[in-house]
């Protein structure tokens, strides 16, 4: 029985078959489309009626947003040439932006010194190459980078050299301090000691030097006031500035968060939730009215540097949650495997812990850069010129009262183009560091 | 390969349990694309009630696409599929009467994580079988007890070994009471200590006359178990034939490659 | 006698305070603790010595003296004569229920969007990809004013509807005016009243309400008992009983009878002079607000959906289909059970976004708690250190109370690994 089984069983392939092609109605752009468009007679009509949706959208738009006003002087100006050219349902009035864009960018700052702010956006792509393509760039650039700060600050509110000089040598004279103190102590407390140095530098001594060494070589260039900043120049400034400075205090609230001295781990959690329980707008408020008070007496500096005080303290809580988070994601073998190797707690956060947590989190670190980013808008409820609070202006002013679209489109089209590419960014930024780990 | 795990001689004499003439599953003719890939070429395949039949062959020659075929995890392009004697089309109550006639286990268990052990059991038989729940904690406890983990039965599936999780799937399925059950590499993710007790389910299944098509690299459990065995590359049968034959005497040189590869010699 | 000696005792030296692993968390804390009490200290002596060159005492006394500003959209009574404190609370109950409008409408357009970006249809999946990164990448403030820009630009005065052949009309059968000085919306009026309760003096809350919560509650409760009887006879039997009529009739009857015995019926805004009288008035600034917050919202939560349901293997679902579940039982017992774990978490902080990014109230006006402390009565009394701080507790509680929720959810569902 079982022999005769077996012959019933046996079978041998003697040719292989070859491919063969799919039935027709299963590839080519027929296929795709019977795939992904009508499958299904539900689906079908959902296709035709997002179709004719997105039709319909484009039949409206393309003629409005192609009304050739370009030169028209105000609103009713658009008008009268709309009416000449016979068209009946109106259109944009493009005007605006060709009349206001260079307030939309720069706000009031004097328009002969355009250059400087275009000078420092270039700069900072510049500084940020290194950072962005670390694999093509020199080493040696992020020593660029590190100047970036204070070239920008001085490029954009002018006055004396001297000023960003000191304020770069504060950082030497802690940097020193720090190396020095290093080889005597643990390296927190050598980092204490250099804060207070530079602080103490730049509180009490280099005012002093400021002065003395401007009377000597007045080396400065033509100083612009915060409150003519505006537009984009505005956002730009704030927002990269929070961005740069809310990543290292993030860090390092996200590790106090995390630590083993309870007093330390409460006082970055009470701050951490502090700051994020509550709306920007209310810490804007600080900076614009309570700030003055918090302050020694005659204190009163400047609102745009409140400002990005309160949006770096912001986005450092967001910071510390993400940076938290990528932590949490490391297993307890990472720091048994530095304890082990013998690396003391900074050591091991440097080299072992952070790369990885930080690789980790990066789409958190962009997200919240966007956010931060957008949150900038913000500061026109206070009053400031921004991009919005120029469009509110702008809209109260009697040549283009009851425009918004034109203006809003723009606006939001370059905050768009900003946000978009960071959030493309880093995703392309995750592709490669996943590929280039395995 | 872990073939010396076993003692190889058949647990079962082919004549000892009678493969019925009744034909539980029938395909003929059967192609798949994806997209204009030809996965499956002209598959034909008759198998009997009470069969054991292993399918072995290379990565990517289209195993797990076969079997899934079976039960409609994968839709099929042309050609026909017949499960007890209901053709799989694109009726839903086909579908559904042959899914439930049919278990099948994965290669990662993919028990669900939020249930716990026995909820995983019970869940198919109450809400598909419409058992009331107690006869279904009974059902399913039975197989717990039968696969030996009855003592695991209200731990979650993250809390048990990967042998133990591979053990519940099978209970899993069997509390559905299938008629054909499918394996798609049900030991490739387990440690060896771990293969031997999913094996030794499987073995007791098979000695209860369960019908079984099982994609397996394990060939001891197949010279032990399958009165048959079915070797596939490019998307075809290459050869078929009874266990002892086709290890020991491959026709195809296909066949015989892939065996010198696999075992080693 | 003990075999073992103590440990020889050594001599403090001062680098123990620094090496000594006994010491050293102590000696950093110790730093620290003085460190941010001088901060502190340095910060409150600068605050008394300003605030007494200002001549301004901090105190609350300000909250109990009458406001003098009117609020136009309001849940409770409230004049100018009322107290600061009470247009706190009017501003409070405006953030509420600004929040609570936007993540509805948040969540129901978030799931759907979310939903159709993994939709097989190719076109309606790239819609739903545009929406979300069109929203999400502009600011929402942006949003905010351009939806109240929309509003008063865009839509017909209430004169435009006047007259034999208006410009415009009302919407809905005749229900809904939309013009440019805000939404009328049909208003619920009753001609039976039962009265009102009075809690103290501040608030009156009228018992028709709350006999239909009581009624509406009760209902939803017997309603949970048909479903627990249906997965007794389940469990006993193994059918399931059809269940979804009697629970919609439980739940709609009784509260309908209710309602008529109250005389319920729809109060529908109407033409009057210049002007719609009657319905409901939803200004402007709340439907700007709660339109930008939900659309802007809900391109986050759509992401939120969408990783949730992808988070769940594929592998779950052929298991579920293998044993021979049908779509929706895979959907309802094994995909929800497992997305929900991965997206209500994040789903609860765009809540709390949401619920801050309300403040952004004030840019078009709706009196909400930023509006009225933080707004108006700061700039009357010119107390900034007392609004500012109040207003900032407010949202803490506020805040807190929902990450609250949200780790009692956490711990409730976490999976049990080993
Ligand atoms: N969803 C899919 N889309 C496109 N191609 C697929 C898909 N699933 C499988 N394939 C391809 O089909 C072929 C057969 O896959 P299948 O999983 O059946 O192989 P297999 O024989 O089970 O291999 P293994 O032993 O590695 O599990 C492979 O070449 C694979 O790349
Ligand atoms: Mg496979």
């Amino acid at each position: 029985m079982a022999d005769t089984h077996a012959e019933t069983v046996l079978f041998v392939r003697d040719t292989m078959l070859p491919q063969k092609e799919p039935p027709l109605s299963t590839v080519g752009p027929l296929g795709w489309a019977r795939g992904n468009l009508f499958s299904g007679w539900l689906n079908s009509i959902i296709t035709i009626v997002a179709f004719l949706f997105v039709v319909n959208l484009i039949a409206h738009l393309l003629p409005w947003f192609i009304s050739g006003t370009w030169n028209a002087n105000s609103l009713t100006d658009c008008r009268d040439m709309m009416a000449a050219a016979g068209r009946e349902q109106g259109g944009a009035c493009w005007g605006v932006i060709r009349e206001r864009w260079p307030q939309l960018m720069f706000g009031f700052y004097p328009s002969e010194l355009y250059w400087r702010p275009v000078l420092v956006l270039v700069l900072l792509f510049v500084a940020l190459a290194p950072i962005l393509f670390a694999d093509r760039t020199p080493t040696k650039m992020l020593g660029f980078t590190m100047l970036f700060p204070f070239i920008g600050a001085w490029l954009l509110w002018g006055g004396t050299i001297w000023n960003p000089i000191t304020a770069l040598l504060g950082f030497v004279i802690g940097y020193f301090v720090f190396t020095f103190l290093s080889r005597v102590v643990n390296a927190g407390i050598s980092l204490f000691l250099a804060a207070i140095a530079a602080f103490v530098w730049w509180s009490v001594l280099s005012g002093y030097v400021v002065s003395g060494l401007s009377a000597i070589a007045p080396l400065a260039i033509h100083s612009v006031q915060s409150r003519e900043f505006g537009g984009f120049l505005l956002s730009i400034t704030i927002g990269v500035t929070a961005i740069m400075f809310s990543l290292p205090i993030g860090i390092l609230l996200a590790l106090g968060r995390r630590s083993d001295l309870p007093l330390v781990k409460a006082l970055c959690v009470g701050f951490i939730e502090f700051i994020r329980g509550v709306p920007l707008i209310t810490l804007l408020f600080v900076a614009s009215t309570l700030l003055n008070i918090f302050l020694p007496p005659g204190t009163n500096f400047d609102i745009i540097l409140r400002v990005m005080i309160m949006t770096t303290l912001f986005a450092s809580a967001y910071m510390a949650e993400v940076v938290r988070g990528g932590l949490a994601a490391l297993g307890k073998g990472q720091y048994e495997g530095a304890d082990s190797l013998g690396l003391d707690y900074w050591q091991a956060q440097r080299l072992i812990v952070m790369p990885q947590a930080l690789k980790i989190s990066i789409p958190g670190i962009v997200s919240t850069f966007i956010g931060v980013f957008k949150d900038t808008t913000l500061v026109s409820i206070i009053s400031m010129f921004d991009p919005l609070g120029l469009a509110n202006a702008i809209r109260a002013d009697a040549n283009w009262n009851g425009i918004y679209w034109e203006l809003f489109i723009f606006i939001g089209a370059v905050f768009f183009i900003f946000c978009f590419s960071m959030s493309r960014y880093s995703m392309y930024l995750e592709r490669k560091l996943q590929t280039g780990h395995r | 390969m872990s073939d010396t795990a076993f003692d190889t001689t058949p647990v079962i004499a082919p004549s000892a349990l009678k493969v019925s003439d009744e034909v539980a599953i029938e395909i003929s003719n059967m192609n798949k694309w994806y997209g204009s890939f030809h996965v499956l070429r002209d598959i034909d395949l008759t198998v009997h009630r009470g069969e054991r039949i292993v399918i072995a062959g290379p990565s990517g020659s289209g195993k797990s696409t076969m079997i899934r075929c079976i039960n409609r995890l994968e839709e099929h392009q042309s050609g026909k599929i017949i499960v007890d004697g209901t053709e799989l089309t694109s009726d839903l109550k086909n579908i559904d009467k042959i899914r439930s006639e049919v278990g099948m286990c994965f290669q990662h268990f993919n028990l669900f994580p939020h249930l716990t052990i026995l909820e995983n059991c019970t869940l198919a038989p109450i809400w598909v079988r419409k058992t009331p729940k107690k006869e279904a904690v009974e059902t399913a406890m039975h197989f717990l007890e039968k696969v030996k983990i009855p003592d695991q039965a209200n731990k979650y599936p993250g809390q048990l070994s990967g042998g133990q999780q591979q053990r519940v799937a099978i209970a899993r399925s069997l509390c559905m009471k299938p008629r054909i059950m499918l394996f798609d590499e049900p030991t490739s993710a387990l440690d060896p200590e771990m293969i031997k007790e999913v094996l030794d389910t499987m073995i007791e299944l098979a000695q209860e006359g369960m019908t079984m098509i099982c994609v397996t690299h394990e060939m001891g459990f197949a010279r032990q178990v399958a009165n048959r065995v079915i070797f596939m590359d490019q998307g075809q049968i290459v050869e078929q034939n009874e266990p002892e034959e086709f290890f020991n005497n491959p026709r195809s040189e296909r066949t015989k490659l892939f065996l010198s590869q696999i075992l080693g010699h | 006698m003990t075999t073992f000696t103590d440990p020889p005792a050594e001599s403090f030296k001062l680098s123990m305070l620094v090496y000594d692993t006994r010491y050293r968390s102590i000696t950093f804390q110790i730093l620290a603790l003085v460190a941010v009490l001088l901060l502190f200290g340095w910060l409150t002596m600068n605050t008394a010595q300003n605030l007494n060159d200002l001549g301004k005492e901090p105190s609350f006394g300000f909250l109990g003296e009458s406001a003098g500003y009117d609020i136009n959209q309001r849940l409770i009574d409230y004049s100018s004569q009322s107290t600061h404190l009470r247009a706190a609370f009017v501003g409070l109950l405006n953030t509420l229920l600004v929040a609570a409008m936007g993540c509805a409408t948040a969540t129901v357009i978030g799931v759907i969007v979310g939903v159709l970006r993994l939709s097989g249809n190719w076109l309606v999946a790239r819609l739903m990809t545009v929406y979300v990164e069109i929203f999400r990448n502009v600011p929402v403030l942006m949003w905010i004013v351009l939806c109240m820009a929309i509003l008063i630009e865009a839509m017909p005065a209430p004169s435009a509807f006047r007259g034999d052949n208006p410009d415009a009309t009302m919407k809905l059968f005749d229900t809904i005016a939309i013009t440019n000085r805000g939404v009328y919306i049909p208003e619920p009026l009753f001609s039976r009243s039962l009265g009102n309760l009075h809690i103290g003096t501040a608030f009156d809350i009228s018992i028709n309400l709350l006999a239909i919560l009581f009624v509406l509650g009760v209902s939803l409760w017997i309603a949970r008992d048909i479903t627990r009887r249906a997965n007794a006879k389940q469990e006993a039997t193994g059918l399931r009983p059809r269940t979804w009529h009697t629970r919609l009739a439980v739940i709609v009857l009784p509260t309908a009878i209710l309602l008529a015995f109250l005389g319920f019926h729809l109060g529908y805004p109407e033409l009057k002079g210049f002007n719609f009288a009657g319905g409901t008035y939803m200004r402007n600034s709340l439907i700007a607000l709660w339109l930008a917050l939900s659309l802007y919202t809900a391109a986050f939560i759509a992401e939120i959906v969408r990783a949730g349901i992808l988070a769940i293997s594929t592998g779950q679902t052929e298991a579920a289909a293998a044993l021979g579940l049908r779509g929706n039982r895979i959907m309802s017992l094994v995909v929800l059970p497992q997305a929900m774990r991965v997206i209500i978490p994040p789903l609860i902080s765009q809540y709390l976004n949401l619920t801050k990014n309300s403040s952004l109230a004030i840019a078009v006006g709706y009196m909400d708690i930023t509006g009225t402390l933080m707004g108006i009565t700061l700039n009357q009394t010119g107390r900034e250190l007392e609004t500012v701080l109040l207003g900032m507790l407010v949202y803490l509680t506020i805040s807190l109370i929902i990450s609250g929720v949200m780790n009692w959810y956490n711990n409730r569902v976490k999976l049990v690994e080993r």
